[in-house]
């Protein structure tokens, strides 16, 4: 098992690796100048010229690439252009809203689809189930800031339940946290929940299908002991795989998200990065969500490994 | 001899149960409609309504709906039903160009893998490179970076997303080149172009049928997610994403500047998402057996 | 009229003195929502009015306007001027000190005015004819001119462009290029560098050793009195979502208010005010090295095909959020001219199409740089566009944000090669109100701002105007500048607006300015 763990962990190195040689390839590509952006609207050629020379514009690509990768192993990954304050300061201030998030989020999701998958299942074929699963197309189908958008107008400008947009954090007043966070919850959830609600329904109907769901059916074990202990467990699996994958749909809807409710985390400094063409923010903003779905992935396949132990064979 | 007049039959009962399937599911039905109205909307946009959907008039601006505007006018007195009816044509072509380039690239570069497993690790390595980058973080950052047009956008959503394809198509392929008549064409050393195309094209072709209208429906909502965010195509473009990014700052006075288009937005994106669903439940008779 | 003056200042005394004893023991805060994000904490560096007003909080002027822009000293105590008008000698007043409590001297003006001489354009042309900047003793600095001009203390008073801020030599000795990032002042506040969090939010505390002037504040002139211990200015992307902070109380004052959102106000907690009446001038320049506007016809007959009405009714809609105006130097100011005002102002489409036929126009596609980010120059291209397009223009209109626009305006290139042709912005009006400041009117070619529009003419009036004995002969020589501008096609301006902005009843004393000041500012009950 260790093994196993040390192998799917090493297998991340080279796809690191290229995701490190994208970014690099695709902002210094690009056509922008950043200095002329540092200079602002008023600064000479002459002046555009000492900045660039400064920010080592000037040399050639591949010198810039492995400087670059040196100084992200030394753990420095440059200054904003804009605020010349270190990336790493400028994200790890902004992490906390965006990790809240994704942890209400991700409860939120799981305590609401798997109760509704399972039940969907259950009833399968009434039209209960179609309505569950309908919902869950629906979720799955209605852009996050349409979603978004929907409920602020639903319960912040006609019910006034929540304010309308911005954040508190946890630890500066818990119910104001709670108000702020309740919306972008619902909003970043509904593609949650319907994805991991179909995989719910789908697995524990595959499970159900199988024979020791019959025997135990038929030595008598009541139906529900027979759905939540045995085709539920063995559907964590699936469920567990689905979760993670969705990562990725959360890390999109993160960004979407914040921009819709002005919530400033990674998601919108991500945004403010990309429109102020802050490209060392950029890159270590890219490289960092990339390093965090690999390694959201690489938790689940090893999760995977714990629940299902046919796989270490 | 035997073989052979069993198949068709067992065929036969299999294309009839599915397209019984797709006839008895009424969501299907309305689904496929709504679609079928959308193309035709987007194709005789002209005849709908005789305002420009790009033509600006002041004296309009932010006009609450009525006989004249039907929606209403957005910011820049333009007229937004003009506007949405457009915008179902910028949405439906990004959106259909951009599924069927995923598709070609990533079937092209997935045969390859597939077949050539010198070739496979190399790809594949790039392709888990691409993937691991979260979709619109590198649409937003490479649209940044090139600028927006309709070629940049296209490519922003295309990047991300073949990888997908490469990774289906590779798979199959795979576990066709164990087939006992894949290994007698190889034995009689059949050309790999001819095998590719004779032998494993097809089979490929029902899994990437269903996998093209998930990508369908996540491109159109990629392009509107990319305007929403302001990277996305011009602003003058009538499109569903930039009609609601222009109207965002006044949706407290005017919602229907983010409805009006996101309604239709999200009905094209869950009409898409459920012909995907049948389709799969239809070709997979796995899938199929379970619902 | 004395007696009433001593009277209203011993009243004021007096109110301010309860209120200080009233004023609970907690620590009273503001909280502001400014339009944009701050970006660039070097207001010498940076012409950004985010940027300037973050100056404001934390440095003190030598000299500063009042609001019949009178110019009045503020650190200085007292000046004299040598009988040839060739030597200014500055003695600084007495309190003056640092955030650290170190006094403010003479070498850290001089620091200061030399750092801020390589980037302004006035301090670049005041230095152009300076011999000496230099410190007598701690209190006294003298600048010695090798010609005479009037308008150092303009150029020393001036609110926008880049402001003479001073700054601690040791910080002021940073190269031009670079950005400071020691952030001692000696204003009416202290910046809080470690609360710092860009893009979310930027923290000041009231200064305890600053020591104000007697006298009342008028805009940046008299006293400026911290009057809150804490500010806390924090970020907010969209207009929307700063005005229903405003009305929810969440926020204490927001700079701007969309003027289309002005119905959503909730009256009986929010007072709006237009703070800023000089306002902003929206102009646009061509780029002359490339086809089609390389020719002056071209130039021209775009120039008739704009008209300001249709830009600003569909960016700013109701007529009371906008002003037409068609003088180079601003309207309601000293150079205010209007000859042939008559080219930028009302469209002439049949004149535009002679002038394209006449200059034999083929096709060449004009390529605008339009802004999309910034709320008040989001509608201007594209009716700019439709306008040029009526009148025969080819129009490849490029939307982007205003950080890319900055980017790709210095590309000097074709537009098939990322070039430009045409590119829109704002200026405040008191930085272009007249030639030494204004941006817009650069004609020196290549080597001088985006459009390199070549007019030796140009700087040769404007070096004039720096040296012209008499406030006629500036605007002489200001009303010909214009006519050649426009003549040449340098620039067009597209009218003016002023921002609405708007604070919470419970918020006293904001003063009107053409920047956004805090001190004077008090919170709480009347």
């Amino acid at each position: 098992m260790f093994g196993y763990i040390v192998r799917r962990s090493v297998m991340t190195i080279p796809v690191m690796g290229v995701v490190a040689l994208i970014v690099f390839a695709l902002l210094h590509f690009a056509p922008g100048d950043p200095a002329a952006i540092m200079a602002g609207d008023s600064a000479s050629p002459a002046q555009l010229a000492e900045i660039r020379a400064r920010l080592g514009l000037d040399q050639p690509l591949h010198i810039q690439f492995f400087y670059w990768l040196g100084q992200l192993g030394q753990g420095h990954f440059g200054t904003s252009l804009h605020s010349h304050k270190p990336v790493a300061e400028m994200i790890s201030s902004r992490i906390g809203p965006t990790l809240s998030l994704a942890v209400t989020t991700m409860t939120f999701s799981l305590l609401v689809a798997i109760p509704m998958g399972v039940y969907a299942a259950w009833a399968r074929g009434r039209l209960s189930d179609r309505l569950v699963m309908m919902m869950a197309v629906l979720g799955f189908s209605t852009p996050v800031f349409v979603t978004g958008y929907a409920l602020i107008y639903l319960f912040s400008l006609n019910a006034g339940w929540f304010p309308v947009q911005g954040f508190t954090p946890l630890a500066t007043d818990p119910v104001r946290f709670l108000q702020t966070a309740t919306l972008p919850t619902l909003t970043l959830s509904a593609v949650y929940v319907a994805l991991i609600a179909r995989i719910t329904r789908s697995s524990v109907l595959e499970i159900l299908g199988e024979d020791f769901i019959r025997t135990a059916r038929a030595k008598g074990v009541p139906e529900a002991r027979v759905v939540l202990r045995h085709a539920l467990r063995n559907a964590a699996v699936p469920i567990v795989t689905v979760a993670g994958s969705g990562a990725a749909f959360l890390i999109s809807g993160v960004v979407v998200t914040e921009s819709v409710f002005n919530i400033p985390g990674l998601g919108r400094l991500m945004v403010e990065s990309v429109l102020a063409r802050d490209y060392p923010l950029i890159q270590s903003l890219m490289l960092l969500l990339s390093l965090i779905y690999i390694l959201i992935n690489l938790g689940i396949d090893v999760l995977y490994m714990v629940f299902d132990p046919r796989i270490r064979a | 001899m035997k073989m052979s007049a069993v198949l068709p039959a067992a065929r036969e009962r299999r294309a009839g149960q599915w397209r019984a399937r797709l006839r008895g599911n009424g969501l299907t039905i309305a689904a496929s409609a709504f679609l079928v109205c959308l193309v035709l909307v987007a194709i005789f946009a002209p005849l709908l309504t005789s305002a420009d959907p790009i033509l600006i008039n002041a004296v309009n601006r932010l006009k609450a709906p009525s006989a004249q505007f039907w929606f209403g006018a957005d910011t820049m007195g333009r007229d937004l039903f003009a506007r949405v009816v457009y915008g179902a044509r910028t949405s439906l072509v990004v959106g259909v160009v951009a599924a069927g380039a995923s598709l070609l690239l990533g079937l092209l570069i997935g045969l390859v893998c597939g077949y050539f497993p010198i070739v496979d690790s190399v790809l594949m390595r790039v392709m888990d490179g691409i993937m691991s980058i979260p979709s619109i973080v590198f649409a937003v950052a490479l649209v940044a970076i090139t600028g927006a047009n309709l070629v940049t956008v296209l490519l922003a959503i295309v990047l991300p997303e073949f990888p997908r394809v490469v990774r289906l198509v590779r798979g199959l392929i795979l576990s066709l080149r164990n087939e006992a008549y894949v290994e007698a064409a190889v034995s009689l050393a059949t050309p790999a172009w001819r095998i590719l195309l004779s032998h494993m094209l097809p089979n490929t072709l029902a899994p990437l049928i269903v996998q093209g209208s998930f990508i369908l429906a996540s491109a159109i909502l990629t392009e509107a997610v990319m305007s929403f965010l302001g990277v996305g195509l011009p602003p003058e473009v009538p499109s569903w994403g930039n009609i609601i990014a222009d109207g965002r700052s006044y949706f407290q006075l005017r919602p229907g500047l983010v409805f009006f288009p996101g309604i239709p937005l999200a009905l094209t994106v869950l009409a898409i998402n459920l012909i995907g669903d049948a389709l799969r439940d239809a070709l997979d008779p796995k899938l199929a057996r379970r619902g | 009229m004395k007696l009433h003056m001593k009277m209203a200042s011993s009243l004021l005394a007096a109110v301010v003195s309860t209120l200080l004893i009233c004023v609970p023991a907690t620590a009273s805060e503001l909280k502001i929502v400014m339009e944009s994000r701050l970006g660039n904490l070097d207001p010498i560096l940076s012409a950004s009015h985010q940027t300037r007003d973050h100056g404001y909080l934390i440095y003190d002027t030598l000299f500063a306007l009042d609001a019949e822009q009178k110019i009045h000293p503020q650190m200085v105590d007292s000046y004299k001027v040598s009988e040839d008008g060739k030597v200014y000698t500055f003695t600084l007043r007495d309190g003056l000190k640092w955030h650290n409590g170190a006094p403010v001297t003479a070498a850290d003006v001089v620091a200061s005015i030399k750092r801020w001489g390589k980037r302004d354009r006035m301090g670049i042309a005041l230095m152009s004819i300076t011999s000496d900047v230099s410190a007598a003793d701690a209190k006294t600095f003298s600048l010695t001119l090798s010609t005479p001009s009037g308008v150092i203390l303009d150029a020393f008073a001036k609110p926008s462009g880049v402001p003479l801020f001073i700054m601690p030599a040791k910080v002021a000795e940073t190269p031009v290029t670079e950005a400071i990032t020691n952030y001692t002042g000696s204003g009416p506040f202290n910046f809080k560098a470690d609360e710092y969090q860009p893009g979310v939010k930027a923290v000041y505390v009231k200064n305890e050793n600053y020591v104000p002037r007697k006298e009342e504040p008028s805009w940046f002139a008299g006293g400026k009195l911290a009057k809150v211990d804490r500010i806390t200015r924090i970020e907010m992307a969209d207009p929307l979502t700063s005005l229903n902070a405003l009305n929810s109380g969440e926020v204490d004052y927001v700079q701007n208010i969309n003027s289309d959102l002005m119905p959503l106000v909730n009256a009986s907690k929010v007072t709006t005010a237009r703070l800023d009446q000089l306002g902003y001038q929206i102009s646009y320049r061509f780029n002359h090295l490339q086809a089609p506007f390389n020719n002056k016809l071209v130039r021209q007959a775009a120039l008739w095909a704009i008209g300001q009405q249709e830009v600003m009714q569909a960016q700013f809609g109701a007529p009371e959020n906008y002003k037409l105006c068609g003088a180079v130097f601003g309207c309601g100011l000293p150079y205010e001219s209007d000859v042939l005002a008559e080219m930028v102002m009302k469209p002439n489409v049949e004149k535009a199409k002679a002038l394209l036929k006449q200059a034999g126009y083929d096709g060449k596609p004009v390529t605008i740089l339009h802004i999309s980010d910034i709320p008040s120059l989001s509608s201007v291209a594209p009716v700019m566009a439709q306008q040029l397009r009526a009148a025969g223009f080819v129009v490849d209109l490029q939307a982007m944000d205003f950080m890319t626009m900055l980017s790709r305006r210095a590309n000097q290139g074709p537009t098939t090669e990322g070039g430009w042709s045409i590119f829109i912005t704002s200026w405040h009006n008191t930085e272009i109100q007249e030639p030494l400041r204004n941006f817009m009117i650069v004609a020196e070619g290549k080597g001088g701002y985006a459009g390199w529009a070549d007019v030796p003419a140009i700087p040769q009036l404007t070096k004039a105007f720096l040296t012209a004995g008499s406030e006629a002969e500036r605007k002489e020589i200001a009303t010909k500048i214009q006519s050649i501008v426009y003549d040449e096609g340098v620039f067009a301006p597209l009218g003016s607006f002023a921002r609405i902005s708007g604070f919470g009843k419970d918020v006293r004393g904001v003063l009107p300015a053409p920047a956004n000041i805090f001190w004077n500012i008090s919170k709480g009950a009347p």
